[in-house]
């Protein structure tokens, strides 16, 4: 038999994953069911490679009402699996055994396993197996996947049964009149559906399954004859069929499990399971608890110097980036030299400055040539300069070739009269002089501490500037690149190690930039993700399998469920003040799909870590007045999360599913290692895959437009107005129009902003560096102010835009990926942008309206959309679709 | 009487499960049917759900839902 199909069915919490784990080991694929997100995972069995199991969704029934349940049975109706491994757990037999009396009416090859036996012995109870398999006319035995026992046996069993076929008679769980009409009905389905099915078939026409029934191709002058039958029973038993069904069920099983079951008489009164949950739950202590694990996590993942950023620092920068020290072989500078004693950060810190001495100076003797000379001269002059030099150079060994002088001190007597007034070293982030450190006790101390420096009399924390004359800036010159591998055992990155691999290949300047900077860059930003998403899952996978994070959905259900969300939405939204993509991510721990597409949706709005540098580079260049500027960022973003919230769940495309809250909370137990890293290592791997694919040729594209213009020549940093994005930034620039910032620098900017979203602040610096000003930050104050009469509306415009539009691009390729099906990743991607637009819109046009700035059509189209907004968020809900709506009266 | 009066760490029998539909059958199928006896072991900290023993586990429900389950 080629391939052999084995089913893996049983309840959430009952132990089938760990069995599947057990019995697959790797070689697992995980994915979702077509066109929903409920997670799909296959594996082959270990050492048979033609067994293929296929984990099915835990279910606790095979209702028509719930995604997973119709996922899990349209599978074994459908596909037919050659058997089904049902697992069973043994502390809880009486709910688990409804889902086996469902699963054997299927007429398909079945196995009981029945797991965690180790719980049940140390409870001192007993189960009866060889009377259990008699009374469900199928194999049983038992296992504990845990400790890997049994698990072979089972999966060798459900083989054996798969290749035998059923055989035998299957358990008649009704009684009375239910019995008597359900074998009326399977009499007249005879030959109308397969034979092996026509029990399940025969319950679901009497139950009334619609689904079920147009699966079955029931035909619909049957369903008219056997009606009467059906409502006898009702009125007999004064229920609905559907209810009888289930409670003759539940009587059938209560009686099995009394004959199977020996409970031992030495029950401990409260088990740990119950102490702890006193207190996770407890009245008081329990949302202290909750915040404090959250707060756990996320120092963890995403906390400024916590393992997270850590390590997120050392795969961008150091791994994949440039290089990074060996720990505990870093040490003070030991080779003779400028940098002697130093340590590598005061070394990089002194260059930085000597750096800027240089450069500082010699822009400003420029200025001084040129005013001195005519316009344009100094240029003229260099380019004789080099010529003669050029015409002069001889090799001094074969292969020496000339290069042309970048910078020349001409006139030499002019030069001594040069001075650079108030140079500095520009931060990274915001553009703005980095703050003086002075070398004072206290201030050290402070620094040391993590603390600010608010100064101590000696200018500490002011901008740190000083002035470069000729003779300052002739030692400046002096002044080399600190070599980190004398700081330290260096360990070069990949990102180094291929451009170095790239120059010795001799390849030409645009390849290695297209190589290094594109491509290779495009996979470093997919991986730079992997520690923190890695971090996020082992401490969630952790939260899930001990038991708690069903605890959570009950501790905060209360809050969430009033704006649409469900208890667990709480966790994305955190992680996502850290990074988005995981944020995304952890939405999956949400049953509901409703929930977890609503989730999906909104957990972005929360400003992440990336563009958190937007918020800082604004706050200091334009409120800097204003210090409520960046906690209002997370202020307009919960605000959008709960009224974006209100207003989906008002839309037609979340109403109607009112999804009842009946969980399981299950018991309490020490997670192993094992399961922690298959779930783990699991969502890493999906992650990687399919989000890089869709982030690397996005990310190439960007860089490529970004560095080439129209001839495919490569263009420097400043270069930026000759490229592509220019003139694509300008095409698009009448879209920004209506936000304040319709030029091709904004529009470049918002576009690139979507590689990452700090992107947005250095494509801002590259644009506006024509612009006049002494700094950065100036240069983009002075562009902001070229957009119009109100500079400021338009920074907050741009900024809002840049924080509420959909994220980042490997956070939008997770939401495609989560969402299962590309429409709705379309519909988030629609949402966000109306929000992130809508807001800049009304913040801009009505600003400027205030600010005196008239009314005009986009005012209107501001005011006009908002009151739309606003009716989402205030219209009456949409009525619940009545079939799921429970009668609810007293 | 129904669920949701009972006070935690009192037992009671289910009568009868009023309203049809998705969320009555999937009370249902967790085990609460008619005869069973559950036990309410505690409220949410914020005052809802509710969380039950029936059938020798826990599971929570709201209080809107255990508003439909008659108890005797």
């Amino acid at each position: 038999m080629a391939n052999i199909k084995i089913a893996l069915a049983g309840n959430p919490n009952c132990g089938k994953t760990t069995l599947f784990n057990d019995l697959t080991g790797s070689d697992q694929y995980v994915g979702n069911w077509p066109g929903v997100t409920v997670e799909k995972k296959d594996g082959r069995l270990k050492g048979a490679h033609d067994v293929v199991i296929q984990d099915l969704p835990g279910i606790y029934s095979l209702s028509p009402y719930s995604l997973e349940e119709v996922v899990a049975r349209n599978y074994l109706v459908n596909e037919k699996p050659d058997a089904i491994l049902n697992i069973v757990d043994g502390s809880n037999l009486e709910r688990n055994l409804y889902l086996t009396t469902q699963l054997l009416e299927l007429g398909l090859p079945m196995v009981v396993a029945v797991n965690m036996m180790d719980v049940v012995k140390r409870n001192g109870d007993k189960i009866d197996a060889t009377r259990l398999s008699k009374s469900l006319g199928c194999p049983v035995v038992e296992i504990s996947a845990l400790k890997g026992e049994g698990t072979r046996e089972a999966a060798e069993l459900a083989l054996a049964e798969a290749k035998k076929g059923v055989k035998g008679e299957r358990p008649h769980v009704f009684t009375g009149s239910v019995e008597h009409a359900l074998a009326h009905i399977e009499e007249s389905l005879h030959g109308k559906v397969e034979n092996a099915t026509s029990r399940w078939a025969a319950i679901k026409v009497f139950e009334r399954d619609k689904k079920a029934i147009e699966t079955l191709g029931v035909p619909a002058d049957i369903i008219s004859h056997v009606e009467d039958h059906i409502t006898d029973c009702e009125k007999e038993m004064d229920d609905d069929a559907e209810s009888i069904i289930t409670t003759q069920r539940y009587n059938y099983i209560q009686g099995i499990v009394g004959t199977v079951l020996t409970r031992s008489s030495r029950r401990a009164s409260t088990s740990l399971s119950d102490k702890i949950d006193k207190f996770v739950t407890h009245r008081i202590l329990a949302l202290p608890i909750f915040i404090l694990s959250l707060c756990v996590m996320w120092w963890l993942a995403v906390a400024e110097k916590g393992p997270g950023t850590i390590l997120t620092d050392w795969a961008n920068d150091g791994f994949l980036g440039d290089g990074w020290h060996l720990p505990f072989t870093t040490h003070a500078c030991k080779v003779d030299g400028k940098y002697k004693d130093m340590e590598f950060e005061d070394a990089q810190g002194e260059f930085a400055k000597q750096d800027a001495s240089k450069s500082k100076w010699e822009e400003t003797y420029k200025e001084s040539y040129n005013a001195k000379n005519g316009e344009g001269s100094y240029d003229k002059a260099l380019e004789a300069f080099n010529e003669k030099a050029k015409a002069e150079f001889k090799p001094e060994k074969e292969g020496d070739e000339f290069e042309a002088s970048e910078f020349e001190v001409l006139d030499e007597a002019l030069a001594k009269t040069v001075v650079a007034k108030d140079v500095f070293v520009e931060d990274e982030e915001t553009g703005e002089p980095v703050a003086k450190e002075c070398d004072c006790e206290k201030c050290s101390k402070k620094r040391e501490a993590g603390e600010e420096c608010d100064g101590c009399g000696c200018g500490c924390g002011e901008p740190d500037k000083w002035d470069v004359d000729y003779a300052a800036y002739q030692k400046a010159k002096e002044w080399e690149e600190p070599d980190p591998s004398q700081f330290g055992v260096w360990v070069p990155g990949i990102g180094a190690l291929l451009g170095d691999g790239l120059d010795k290949l001799g390849v030409g300047e645009t390849v290695k930039s297209l190589v290094v900077d594109g491509a290779w860059g495009g996979v470093a930003t997919v991986l730079g993700f992997v520690p923190v998403i890695t971090i996020v899952f082992l401490f969630l996978a952790f939260l899930e399998d001990c038991g708690y994070m069903a605890r959570v959905a009950f501790i905060m259900d209360r809050i969430f469920r009033k704006f649409g969300l469900s208890g667990k939405s709480f966790i994305p939204m955190i992680v996502g003040k850290g990074c988005g993509v995981p944020a995304v991510m952890a939405a999956r721990t949400i049953e509901s799909e409703r929930d977890r597409r609503m989730t999906i949706i909104l957990s972005t709005f929360i400003p992440c870590g990336a563009k958190t540098v937007i918020i800082a580079m604004f706050a200091a260049i334009f409120f800097r007045e204003m210090w409520y500027v960046a906690p209002l960022m997370d202020v307009i973003g919960i605000a959008i999360i709960v009224l974006g919230g209100i207003a989906l769940k008002k839309s037609r495309f979340f109403a109607g599913e009112a999804a009842p809250f009946v969980m399981e909370l299950p018991a309490y137990h020490m997670p192993t290692f094992g399961g922690i890293f298959h779930h783990t290592w699991n969502r890493v791997k999906g992650y990687m895959l399919k989000a890089g694919v869709i982030i690397f040729p996005a990310c190439v594209f960007l860089w490529f437009i970004m560095h080439f213009d129209w001839h495919f020549n490569l263009l420097a940093d400043e270069a930026i107005e000759q490229s592509m994005l220019h003139d694509m930034g300008s095409w698009i620039a009448w879209f920004f129009a209506p936000l304040g910032f319709g030029s091709w620098q904004g529009a470049a900017a918002s576009v690139s902003a979507e590689i990452a979203k700090e992107q947005a602040t250095a494509t801002l610096g590259l644009v506006a560096a024509n612009m006049d000003g002494a700094s950065t930050a100036a240069q983009i104050s002075n562009l902001f102010a070229s957009f119009g009469d109100f500079p400021k509306l338009a920074a907050m415009s741009f900024m809002l835009f840049n924080l509420f539009v959909p994220p980042c691009m490997v956070a939008i390729a997770t939401t495609f990926r989560e969402m299962g099906a590309a429409k709705w990743g379309w519909f988030a991607i629609a949402f966000q942008l109306f929000v992130g637009y809508a807001l800049a819109l009304s913040v801009y046009q009505i600003g400027v309206l205030i600010a005196g700035g008239g009314f005009g059509v986009w005012t209107a189209v501001a005011i006009l959309v908002d009151l739309w907004v606003l009716w989402t968020i205030f219209r009456p809900a949409r009525k619940a679709n009545g079939e799921l709506k429970l009668e609810n009266g007293k | 009487m129904t669920l949701d009066e009972v006070k935690p760490g009192q037992a009671a029998t289910i009568a009868r499960l009023r309203g049809d539909g998705a969320t009555k059958r999937r009370i249902m199928d967790m085990g609460l049917t008619k005869g069973t006896e559950v036990t309410v072991r505690k409220i949410a900290p914020l005052g809802d759900p509710i969380e039950l023993t029936v059938r020798g586990y826990e599971l929570s429900i709201r209080k809107d839902e255990a508003a439909a389950i008659e108890v005797a």
